[in-house]
């Protein structure tokens, strides 16, 4: 059976993209955050997942405010990576499964998940940075990758209740996809932690939160999606409230996880950059 | 454009993007996001005024835009993630638009961040 057996949430800060393609990792203020990196990546090339469902949200680049979907699947061959103002990142570009995309997407409508199905959708740093986070930067990635953009933007994002529900959705689909009974796939959840960066409270942090959050992720999740919008904005700053994308991957995990790895640093340029690792450790029980 | 009251207006020094906000900024927001397109970039660096033009922006906005008033366009309608496109294209990191919005230069921002940045602490 297609299992989801891991689960990755990490930050999606540009600069640490930037840093990373500019080989800045060793100079003294971006040390600490990468050092934190080490062993996610190695953990990474040990278990080589075949495809990655990754929640992230666009930032004005597949998206406008013309079309704000709130959950959008790209089932496309491939996604090049966009044009966020600077000119493109000089990565590769980004292989999708679209064998399994269309799956999740037909299995997931049918679950009561009302999908956007995409195929012309560029990538913007939310979905490339945590992939060069985990791998580095090679000539292709070892991965394939379908892009779940989740709106994060305009108010109000989804619910952190219906976005664990999600996860859990995803890992039914997956269960039930016929073609590759050995696919082994990771869901990621990205952006976070706490961050803010507008208006005169710009340069929020919330440790204490950020700290719960991380505890909570692994052992109380479903408590973790108790908390309102509201809450979220107010203790993780506006753009914090990207966190409830983390419950998508939380939710397509296994009740109980193990956890593999975790790094907390601030600061990543504006923002509190958090990575976490889960293993399902009851990867053949259905949830 | 009526007023509504929401439970997060008395977040301090937060410019929450609801529907209230985006019919404001629509327009500015777009065009902000059309600079991702690189022809439009050296078109809006031939004659920014003359850009502008072609979007319907309010007499404020335009002079925010152009006097590159980070605050004031978040509180004309502006969201953070379109008017960066405006930054990245000046040059500025995400740190000197946070010093501008919140008082500071981009240096006492940075230092703020790395002192483990704003917090109920001070």
């Amino acid at each position: 059976m297609a299992e989801v057996l891991y689960g990755v949430a990490t930050s999606h800060v540009p600069a640490i993209g930037a840093a990373i393609d500019h080989g800045k990792e060793e100079q003294q203020y971006w040390r600490p955050l990468f050092e934190g990196y080490e062993g996610a990546r190695k953990w990474m090339a040990d278990t080589k997942p075949d495809v990655i469902v990754l929640a992230y949200n666009d930032h004005a680049s597949a998206f406008d405010l013309d079309l704000i979907p709130t959950f959008a699947i790209g089932v496309a061959d491939k996604f090049p990576i966009a044009d966020e103002g600077y000119g493109p990142r000089q990565i590769p570009e980004v292989i999708g499964h679209p064998e399994l995309a269309w799956h999740l997407a037909e299995s997931l409508i049918l679950d009561g998940f009302d999908m956007t199905i995409c195929n012309r959708m560029p990538v913007d740093h939310g979905l490339t940075v945590p992939l060069s986070i985990m791998y580095g930067s090679p000539e292709e990635w070892p991965v394939k990758v379908i892009p779940l953009a989740v709106n994060v933007i305009q108010y109000p994002p989804p619910t952190g209740k219906r976005c664990y529900a999600l996860g859990q959705a995803i890992r039914r689909a997956v269960q039930s996809f016929e073609d590759d009974k050995d696919l082994k796939v990771a869901v990621f959840g990205t952006g976070g932690m706490s961050h803010q960066l507008q208006g005169e409270r710009a340069g929020w942090v919330n440790t204490p939160f950020d700290t719960d959050f991380l505890n909570r992720l692994t052992d109380d999740p479903e408590g973790l999606t108790e908390i309102s919008h509201v809450e979220l904005l107010r203790q993780a700053g506006s753009e914090g409230i990207e966190l409830v994308m983390w419950l998508i991957m939380r939710g397509a995990l296994s009740r109980r996880v193990r956890e593999v790895h975790r790094h907390y640093h601030v600061p990543a340029s504006n923002t509190a950059a958090g990575l976490i690792v889960f293993e399902s450790s009851e990867a053949n029980v259905l949830l | 454009m009526t007023s509504t009251a929401h439970d997060y207006d008395d977040i301090p020094g937060t410019y929450v993007f609801d529907a209230e906000h985006h019919r404001k900024g629509y327009h500015l927001n777009m065009m902000c996001m059309s600079l991702n397109d690189p022809e439009n970039r050296k078109r809006f660096a031939e004659d920014e005024s003359t850009y502008l033009d072609a979007w319907e922006l309010t007499p404020e906005q335009r002079v925010a835009v152009l006097e590159r008033d980070w605050l004031g366009m978040l509180q004309l309608g502006g969201n953070i993630y379109y008017t960066f496109k405006l930054a990245i294209f000046d040059g500025l990191s995400m740190q000197a638009v946070g010093g501008a919005m919140s008082g500071v230069t981009e240096a006492e921002f940075q230092q703020m961040m790395i002192n483990g940045g704003r917090n109920s602490d001070g």
